[in-house]
């Protein structure tokens, strides 16, 4: 049978089971088991609606049952055992031992924190500058296109775009198609030292403003707000920090490096800087998503708080930052840390890229690594609980927040 | 010192014209109210006045300095919003200096003007709350005091009592009236489309209708001398009674033969020209008293509301005549289905023809 046909009748049984499901088990429910008449309409009725909410819930309850708490303990046993035998932490300690393993979990908190950082702050952008332009909408449905492309078709994407040919051929990658009209003279100056100086300096700049902003209401010892927002603020400032000591190197680099015109480069084989180049990925897709939220938090924030700022005399940037960012504040650290969850688990770009050569390697597919192709059970399990344990309190506090949003 | 003027001030949004012919004499210290029914315009013209709205005609001027292109925060005006407009993530304390701070004050001059207000609207225990803290009125004050830390020339409040219940409504209209009262140099621009507060508040009103001014005066030159039959009826509750009928006499007084049989006389006067005039006669519920002689209108009595203080009644609908209401002092449950005959005291009686009324011709 041709494949697409199986595709479509596997989609047609899908939804139709679970349609079929839904609407005969309500059916079932209302019309055979408490039945809305007789003498006793009225408490079935009620027993039905007590009733409905888990019949409801039952093929989702069995199905992350199955599929998401049971491989949980199932790994995590996995982990204490090596070729059918209990052996403990050994695993563990095994693991701690490889370098490829801190490899991993040093660029997993690169990525945890350049990623989320540059695709809110893209998103942010993108959702301010196209609220009140009339093209606004499309230039939102291509920021969000990338959305709609899977993590492989992206990778693929952007190999192209670091694609190296040797010198003397025509280069099919952009990057390097560009990187070679640039000799050194007065144009490369202004383009790649000026330029992108400018825009670091303003970036590390705007980043040592927010360290102050975050840190000033506890130097002033003000009590707004209580724990949550104190620890927040000074992992927020902690990440500005971070990513402002990040920038300052890079500024070291483009005042003073030689760049080496004239020759291709393998982007993807520099070591530090490959790992920027695949969290570029992520970002171009990421930042549809944060786009989109933040797009809709923001016209959700009051128009009088504007105009009364306006009155208070307010410039544009002071609105933006004083007024409209604090409002949507907690829909920013949503969005943080929902991009923060998708990071941890990164896996797909960095095994169609790179496979963690050069440097590059990540947990995920440090795991992969181990699971599948070296098939150490142990250590692979291992590997998959330090993930689980990193992601479930931001899931939690994540969980948390979102909640709290929609009250 | 604030002199306001507005001169043929117009809004238009493309071709429609929401307000046209706009002109207004604000002096300095005055509190102006500006009535009329939903979508009259008048929050529109706070907006112009503001700086929130585009003016797209004419001239407004403060002090003789036109201000059309002029930023809202250059025109020294505050204004009070109906919805408050709180900023959510700001304490009370830096709500109120978020002006001062943006106009790069010191931090002690911040601090002085800040506490003083406080001091005014008795916010100071307050100070370090979120605005979700707080309860309505409280917002309502941080709201007012937000505009009073800025010293402004000219106040603007939109519809500031809306979003309050009726009790904390009254005693935040008095808290409005003693500010004015403490600040008697500041002009203040009110924006209502409750009555009570247009009376009790303004120095003028100024109603405005049909996107242009329909009279502007003092509360009771609007109740006691409505220029058309709009004003007559927007102003007092319930509205003017309105029956229409043809001048037979002329002279100081005037009689009117009513198209319900009845006969009406004003103390408005009437040239001999204006025999046969067709009229209406207005009289407001208030003025409507029992007669047994000479009646402005006889009808039986559909629905009494007795109020205590007054009794409402209201008659049936003669033809297609509008329901006439009578407003008699004290408890008068007892006269429904009862046939009554009103007249009204000549010096209350207005006439209008063709709408406009007879005293401004």
């Amino acid at each position: 049978m041709n494949p697409a046909l199986q595709a479509l009748i596997v989609i047609v049984v899908g939804v139709g089971g679970c349609v079929g499901y839904f609407f005969l088990s309500n059916l079932f429910l209302d019309k055979v088991l408490f039945p809305a008449r007789g003498p006793n309409a009225g408490v079935n009725t009620s027993r039905a609606n007590m009733i409905r909410p888990w019949l409801f819930l039952f093929p989702a309850m069995v199905a992350l049952g199955l599929y998401l708490a049971y491989p949980v303990f199932a790994t995590a046993w996995l982990s204490l055992n090596r070729n059918g035998e209990f052996v403990g932490l050994a695993n563990y300690s095994a693991m701690f031992g490889e370098p490829k393993f801190w490899e991993s979990m040093r660029n997993n908190m690169l990525w945890l924190v350049v990623v989320p950082a540059g695709s809110t702050a893209f998103g942010l952008l993108a959702a301010q500058l196209t609220d009140r332009i009339r093209w606004g909408n499309l230039a939102k449905s291509l920021i969000f296109m990338p959305m709609a492309i899977s993590f492989v078709g992206a990778s693929v994407i952007w190999k192209l775009i670091y694609d190296t040919r040797p010198v003397e051929q025509a280069q099919i990658g952009l990057l390097n198609a560009l990187w070679l009209k640039f000799e050194g003279g007065i144009g490369s100056f202004l383009l790649l030292r000026l330029l992108p100086g400018l825009f670091v300096l303003a970036m590390l700049a705007l980043l040592l403003w927010a360290v102050w902003a975050l840190l000033r209401p506890l130097v002033k010892g003000g009590s707004a707000g209580g724990f949550w927002v104190l620890a927040g603020r000074i992992v927020g400032a902690l990440v500005a920090l971070f990513l402002a000591w990040e920038l300052a190197t890079w500024l070291v680099g483009i005042a003073g490096n030689d760049l080496p015109y004239g020759q291709p480069m393998t982007w993807l084989s520099m070591p530090y800087w490959n790992s920027y180049f695949l969290m570029a990925v992520l970002i171009w897709i990421q930042t549809g998503f944060a786009m989109v939220i933040l797009s809709a938090a923001l016209r959700g924030v009051p128009e009088d708080t504007i105009e009364a700022a306006l009155l208070d005399g307010a410039n544009p940037f002071q609105i933006f930052f004083q007024i409209k960012v604090p409002q949507i504040m907690p829909t920013i650290v949503v969005v943080w840390t929902t991009i923060t969850i998708v990071v941890l688990k990164v896996f797909d770009i960095v095994l169609a890229m790179t496979n963690g050569q050069w440097e590059t390697q990540v947990l995920a597919n440090y795991m992969y690594d181990k699971l599948f192709r070296a098939l150490d059970w142990g250590m692979g399990s291992a590997s998959a609980m330090i993930i689980m344990l990193l992601v479930t309190p931001i899931l939690v506090w994540n969980v948390y927040n979102a909640r709290k949003e929609m009250r | 010192m604030a002199d306001l003027k507005l001169v043929d001030v117009e809004k238009a949004y493309g071709e429609v014209k929401v307000l046209k012919n706009i002109n207004l004499d604000i002096k300095t210290g005055e509190l102006i109210v500006f009535v009329g029914p939903s979508g009259c315009g008048k929050s529109t013209l706070l907006r112009m006045i503001a700086g929130l709205e585009r003016i797209t005609g004419g001239d407004f001027t403060i002090d003789g300095v036109r201000m059309n292109e002029v930023p809202p925060a250059q025109r020294g005006i505050a204004m009070v919003f109906q919805s408050y407009a709180l900023y959510p993530h700001m304490t009370v304390r830096d709500n109120m200096a978020f002006a001062l701070k943006l106009a790069k004050k010191s931090a002690a001059e911040i601090a002085a003007a800040v506490d003083k207000a406080a001091r005014i609207l008795q916010l100071t225990p307050y100070l370090d709350r979120l605005p979700k803290a707080l309860s309505g009125g409280q917002r309502q004050r941080v709201a007012i005091g937000r505009a009073i830390v800025r010293d402004p020339k000219v106040y603007l409040f939109d519809e500031p009592l809306s979003n309050l219940d009726a009790a904390l409504r009254v005693a935040t209209r008095i808290e409005i009236a003693q500010l004015k009262e403490q600040m008697p140099n500041s002009t203040m621009i009110y924006v209502t489309h409750d009555q009570v507060e247009a009376m009790t508040l303004a120095s003028r009103i100024v109603v405005l209708a049909g996107g242009g001014i329909s009279q502007v005066g003092t509360p009771l030159e609007l109740y006691e001398r409505p220029e058309n039959e709009f004003v007559a009826q927007f102003i007092g509750s319930p509205s003017m009674n309105l029956m229409p009928g043809e001048v037979v006499a002329t002279g100081a007084e005037t009689v009117v033969s009513l198209a319900n049989g009845g006969m009406a006389r004003s103390a408005v006067p009437t040239q001999a020209s204006d025999l046969g005039l067709k009229v209406n006669v207005g009289i407001r519920p208030e003025d409507l008293v029992t007669t047994t002689g000479e009646a402005a209108f006889t009808g039986e009595v559909e629905i009494t509301e007795a109020l205590g203080e007054v009794t409402l009644l209201y008659f049936k609908r003669q033809g297609d005549a509008a329901q006439v209401v009578a407003k008699l002092p004290g408890i008068h449950a007892e006269l429904r289905h009862k046939t009554v005959a009103l007249a009204g005291d000549p010096r209350k009686v207005h006439l209008f023809a063709n709408g406009k009324s007879l005293l401004y011709r």
